[in-house]
């Protein structure tokens, strides 16, 4: 039979289609034009920066970033000293930020009650929900007092073996005020939740079953943490240290209500003065014109692109997720 | 019903050792008026269950009477679920294992559990993961010591021969049937008196299965096993001793009838045993 069967026709490949309904087209054009409208405005923020900042640019050059003075009178003027007092604060809000956010990201997780969880989860959000002048009010009048003992006592005890902890008049409590330490932990208050949240909700998500397996091993609950929960959180951990730097690297009013402006590249960071991109714009942008409010365009070109990138960064961390190696079957 | 008095007059003559030499002890797991809730929702009521040392103890019965909820309270895993409570007792050698004295990690340590889903971690290497019981309970073996209680565990849980070129693979490279050996291995490195096994084939292929039943067998003189299952034919197959559970509707469960794999099988005391070992319900 099949010696004489006949040669197959070879297959023609159907075109598969499907016909979507005019409910459907409608909505994914709705959808489809609302996403891409958001490209379309970062898009045109930046365009926005790069047209108005190119005077400043144009004139500048490659000593736009290197200068460390801000003299558009003189024709003279860089963001070499705001970039490095922007990185300064955003590192001291890391600095408190991080711990902090870390365990009470764990607390929430893993050892809270769950009749303290929810509640605690909410009050991590409404504190990001805050306005920044909230807490910058608070800062100024409140936590900026109390900074300035440990800020002395810092300088007092470890400045001598620490170049970098030393200050001018150590003995005057005026020299320790505005600076870019108390600055950056009145930031890193201010990205606490963010942080937080971001960690609490990675650490949450680890799998029941390896947390099961873990503890049935004999593990502890915290040699549970360390062998299941920190090593599937880990990309959240630096997605959140990430997102934290992006929202401190910005944060201005903050910034501006504590700190006195000062141009330099400071090696004293709590000495009393500095300066950060977004404060300086804040600042200065009612009085400028010309070439001057040109030159705070191009700060704040400079301001976006760097947190652009650190948002990018923490948002391909974050979403990096185990699903190579998941335990799926 | 003999057999099993006897089997639990022979445990209570046993000299309650304090001999903790890994894999000496005579391992017998006693149960004694186990009741179980969750909130307010009572799941067990009054189970009570000898597994002798060194044998398969087979739990069986239809979903929802209570058998993983019961595995559960073996090793002190019930009470991580929030809610959870229980009465009786669970003797492992004479010795209660809810005696407010103990730790929870500690019976943990002696009773092992494999569960339903294979669970490795997934980023840690197959050497690794056969070793994290000891590391997770502050226990360190280094170069030739640690290579040979890998390949003995492996070995034990018949994965040696095809994981033994990639030892360094991440757990999570293995298939599924090979995921849940290395959860049999990682469980029997710690050397453990008593291995739970909640359902450990539900999820795999025949074969897989095959080779999960091959290991219970072959641990089964080293270790005290009580299994969850499902599947009849795995039940009599692997174990020496059953117990059957059941619960009614919005009740909770308890045992019917228990005893030698095959009298369960062939020769059962309760028309309910005989219904659900020959599937017409369940």
């Amino acid at each position: 039979m099949s010696a004489v069967a006949p040669a197959r026709p070879s297959a023609v490949r159907r075109t598969l289609t499907t016909r979507p309904t005019a409910q459907d087209v409608g909505f994914v054009a709705a959808a489809r034009s609302a996403a891409v409208s958001t490209l379309v405005i970062m898009g045109l923020i930046g365009i926005f920066l790069l047209i108005g900042a190119w005077p400043a640019l144009h004139s500048q050059g490659w000593h736009f970033l290197t200068t460390t003075e801000w003299l558009p009178e003189t024709g003279t003027f860089g963001i070499a000293s705001l970039l490095w007092g922007t990185i300064l604060v955003g590192l001291f809000a890391l600095c408190v930020a991080v711990p902090l956010g870390f365990g009470a990201a764990l607390f929430i997780s893993e050892y809270a009650p769950r009749s303290l969880k929810g509640p605690l989860v909410t009050l991590v959000d409404l504190m990001a929900a805050v306005p920044s002048i909230v807490y910058a009010m608070w800062a100024l009048f409140f936590l900026q007092a109390h900074m300035l003992t440990i800020a002395q006592w810092l300088s007092v005890h470890f400045g001598p073996m620490l170049p970098f902890l030393r200050v001018q008049t150590p003995d005057s409590p005026s020299s320790y005020t505005s600076s870019a330490f108390i600055a950056g932990v009145a930031v890193g208050v201010v990205v606490l939740p963010t942080v937080t949240s971001i960690m609490r909700e990675v650490f949450a998500q680890a799998p029941i079953g390896e947390r099961e397996g873990a503890i049935a091993l004999g593990a502890t609950h915290c040699g549970m943490i360390r062998t299941v929960v920190i090593p599937f959180g880990r990309a959240g951990i630096v997605g959140g240290i990430m997102l934290g730097l992006g929202r401190a690297l910005g944060e201005t009013i903050v910034v501006y209500a504590i700190i006195s402006p000062a141009f330099g590249l400071t090696t004293r960071p709590l000495q009393s003065g500095t300066n950060t991109i977004a404060s300086h714009i804040a600042s200065r942008y009612s009085e400028s014109n010309g070439v001057a409010l040109s030159g705070l365009l191009g700060a704040g070109l400079v301001l976006f692109l760097f947190t652009l990138v650190v948002n990018t960064l923490a948002g391909v961390v974050v979403s990096r997720s185990r699903s190579g190696a998941s335990t799926e079957i | 019903m003999t057999l099993l008095d006897d089997s639990h007059d022979q445990t209570l003559t046993l000299p309650v050792t304090h001999d903790r030499r890994p894999g000496s002890t005579p391992a017998t797991l006693v149960a004694d008026g186990v009741s179980a809730w969750f909130g307010d929702h009572q799941v067990l009521e009054d189970v009570s269950l000898t597994m002798p040392a060194r044998r398969v103890t087979a739990l069986i019965g239809p979903s929802g009477c209570g058998k993983s909820t019961f595995l559960r309270i073996l090793n002190r895993m019930h009470e991580l679920v929030p809610g959870a409570a229980l009465a009786g007792e669970v003797r492992l050698d004479g010795e209660d294992i809810y005696d407010p004295a103990r730790r929870p990690i500690e019976s943990r340590r002696r009773i092992g559990m494999v569960f339903q889903k294979a669970n490795p971690f997934p980023t840690m290497s197959i050497h690794d993961n056969v070793l994290a019981g000891l590391a997770l309970t502050g226990r360190r073996l280094r170069g030739r010591d640690a290579d040979d209680l890998v390949e003995h565990s492996l070995r034990s849980a018949g994965l040696w021969d095809e994981v033994r070129t990639r030892l360094d693979a991440p757990g999570a490279s293995l298939s599924g049937g090979q995921q849940q050996r290395l959860c049999i291995a990682r469980a029997l490195s710690v050397r453990p008196d008593v291995l739970l096994m909640d359902e450990p084939c539900s999820a795999l292929d025949p074969t897989s299965t095959r080779r999960v039943e091959e290991t219970i067998r072959a641990i089964a003189g080293e270790v005290t096993v009580v299994i969850v299952t499902h599947n009849m034919h795995q039940a009599h197959r692997v174990s020496d001793r059953c117990a059957f559970f059941l619960a009614a509707e919005g009740q909770p469960g308890y045992i019917v009838e228990q005893g030698e794999t095959d009298d369960i099988f062939e020769r059962p005391q309760d028309t309910r045993t005989a219904d659900y070992v020959n599937g017409r319900f369940g």
